[in-house]
């Protein structure tokens, strides 16, 4: 069951970001170009989620499990450090060359034709550097006979 | 600054974000899960047992959702005019960014708003930042 779900809730995902034209390009270099003509309708698509996001994440407090799994993954307070501003600026340069992030991206995937295959694949193989890069880090901190283990953040830490 | 409003569409933004919620909500109390699309892709380049089948359904209904959409009504018009040399360089930066600041905009703009983390509003704060400068770089000071 959390199959169908997790499906569902990808293909609304994915209907919410053609809807508001986010699949397209075009429109998010449109929003991030301030200094030339602005279309300022991604900010009414971060509206919409986040205040239905935020009621949902509000009644998931009150609730001990998911309906379908053992857990609610929901990351930490974690601190504020370097790798989260480097990355999220490394990845905002990337955003505004192209106007793809990676939801869009893989929404587009089957519509897109070449260009977004080429711009999805870079993408995993960034996201592939990063694995490697965390592996070393961990072999170097924790000795080479854990070097196969999981590294760093779990992956429910967005 | 001059509004663009020929292209504006502001309903179809917001009721497209809030289907984006709905989907948020539905992924986080059937599943438990964050609907980030960085960290559901990357986790499955860290493969752990139990922690693939959820992450490859998702990923399968974003990916049909165009085909799904397109059999009620058209796509609207998309428009992409990078070279591949652009198209590889954005989606390498995208892809470690993403990984290494732990979200992207659906994990840190939206979720993490939404649980108003410091972590995601700071994040989020970088992210734009860098997206309008980059885009004011390449449109007014380069001249694409």
């Amino acid at each position: 069951m959390n199959l169908v779900t997790a499906f569902v809730s990808g293909l609304l995902f994915g209907a919410g970001l053609i809807l508001s034209g986010m699949s397209n390009p075009a429109k998010v270099l449109a929003f991030l170009d301030v200094a030339g003509t602005w279309d300022p309708s991604l900010l009414f698509v971060m509206v919409g989620a986040i205040l239905v996001a935020a009621f949902a994440f509000r009644y998931a407090r009150t609730r001990v499990r998911p309906l379908f799994g053992h857990r609610i993954h929901v990351p930490g307070a974690g601190r504020v450090d370097l790798p989260l501003v480097l990355g999220s600026v490394t990845f905002g340069i990337g955003w505004g060359l192209v106007g793809y992030c990676p939801g869009p991206a893989l929404t587009a995937l089957a519509v897109g034709g070449h260009s977004t295959l080429l711009f999805v694949a870079a993408m995993v193989a960034g996201m592939a550097i990063f694995e490697v890069a965390e592996r070393i880090r961990a072999s170097h901190a924790e000795g080479p006979h854990v070097a196969a283990g999981p590294a760093g953040p779990g992956p429910t830490r967005e | 600054m001059r509004i663009d409003w020929l292209h504006f569409t502001p309903w179809d933004a917001l009721a497209g974000g809030i289907l984006i919620g709905l989907a948020t909500a539905l992924l986080l109390i059937a599943n438990g899960r964050v609907a980030g699309i960085s960290g559901i892709l990357g986790g499955l380049l860290r493969p752990a047992r139990g922690d693939i089948a959820w992450r490859l359904s998702f990923v399968l209904g974003l990916f049909l959702a165009p085909l799904v959409w397109l059999t009620m009504r058209a796509m609207p018009p998309a428009q992409i005019d990078h070279s591949p040399v652009m198209l590889a360089i954005g989606g390498l930066l995208v892809g470690i960014g993403t990984r290494f600041g732990s979200g992207c905009t659906s994990g840190h703009g939206v979720c993490g708003i939404a649980r108003l983390s410091p972590r995601s509003l700071l994040a989020t704060a970088c992210f734009m930042a860098a997206g309008f400068i980059t885009v004011f770089v390449v449109r007014h000071v380069v001249g694409h």
